[in-house]
């Protein structure tokens, strides 16, 4: 089964990917803190952009980033001893974003993906 | 077996920093200075500035740096960050600046704002060969200079400890140049010259 976490950027930014280029740039990252009755809860991130701006430098590698709208899918299973009835999976969402002049700090955004499982047919 | 559904997923906007509309018009109040995130890059007018907050920050050896201990000189004070690329386009810049002014009373002072810390900064300054100051800043100096929340972003003060301009986000090698030498041209208050060389200097 799988959540869709849908993420717009405002134009004229953009984050760093789940694997950018450089290894003190800091990296777009789901983490669970918890998922009730699910389990899993693998992140697959999109395919990024490779992108060179006009504040890097000639011999510089491009950038591995998002821009404008995209999804996070997750995958989850149901546990075997889960429970019929309503809960949710808590998680973060860590980024770091970018104009073609500044950065700004890196920041946490709370996720919370409800769910219901249902009794089987 | 359970089936399972998900409830509408949840949209995250994500809204980073300056990208709110609030914040498109930083206001630096507390030190005296407002406007756009392009901020002018002229030198203030003597009258217009007003003083750069002291801090109490440590350098890489672990010594404590106060701004005030700069009294007299140019100072040229960049908040900066390991994952801040544009930063890393001024910082050989700085390198420059600090090689060539040094001796006419000249200083960088580089406030890292890297949450590791040292542990990030160091090897970072070596892989660059850094050649000038650098302390680990925190909130409460980002406050002080009005929320620093934009890197890089840069101060010029004066010899008086007086911010002269400001630089919010990438800017031009030749505006850092030209206020520097504005700076280190101007005329230096009595006030400093008695600070710097107290003792040739007797009250009546």
């Amino acid at each position: 089964m799988k959540a869709k976490i849908p993420v717009t950027i405002k134009d004229g930014y953009h984050i760093n990917s789940s694997t950018p280029s450089d290894e003190y740039l800091i990296p777009l990252k789901v983490t669970w803190k918890s998922t009730g009755a699910l389990e899993g809860g693998q992140v697959v991130y999109p395919k990024p952009t490779v992108e060179k701006f006009e504040f890097q430098q000639p011999n510089e590698k491009p950038l591995s980033i998002y821009s404008g709208s995209f999804e996070i899918v997750v995958n989850f299973k149901v546990a075997g001893n889960a429970q019929a009835g309503p809960g949710v999976a808590v998680g973060q969402l860590r980024y770091q974003a970018c104009s073609n002049k500044a950065c700004y700090p890196p920041k946490n955004i709370d996720i919370t993906v409800p769910y219901q499982v249902q009794p089987g047919s | 077996m359970s089936r399972l559904r998900f409830a509408t997923p949840l949209l995250v906007t994500l809204l980073a920093g300056c990208m709110l509309e609030s914040c498109s018009h930083l206001s630096r109040e507390g030190v005296g200075w407002s406007g756009s995130v392009r901020a002018a890059s002229s030198v203030k007018p003597d009258k217009e500035r007003k003083a750069a907050p002291d801090f109490s920050l440590k350098d890489a050896d672990g010594k404590v740096v106060h701004l005030s201990d700069y009294k007299g000189k140019v100072v040229l004070l960049d908040f900066w960050a390991t994952w801040c690329g544009p930063c890393k386009i001024e910082i050989p810049w700085f390198m420059d600046m600090q090689r060539k002014n040094k001796d006419k009373g000249f200083e960088v002072l580089g406030v890292a704002m890297d949450d590791e810390g040292w542990e990030v900064v160091k090897p970072f300054l070596t892989d660059l060969g850094v050649n000038y100051r650098v302390v680990i800043g925190n909130d409460g100096t980002a406050d002080m200079y009005g929320g620093v929340d934009a890197l890089p972003t840069t101060f010029l003060i004066d010899r008086s400890g007086k911010i002269a301009a400001v630089h919010v986000g990438l800017a031009s090698k030749k505006d850092f140049e030209d206020g520097i030498q504005e700076l280190l041209q101007a005329p230096m208050a009595a006030s400093v010259i008695r600070a710097a060389v107290p003792a040739l200097i007797r009250p009546k």
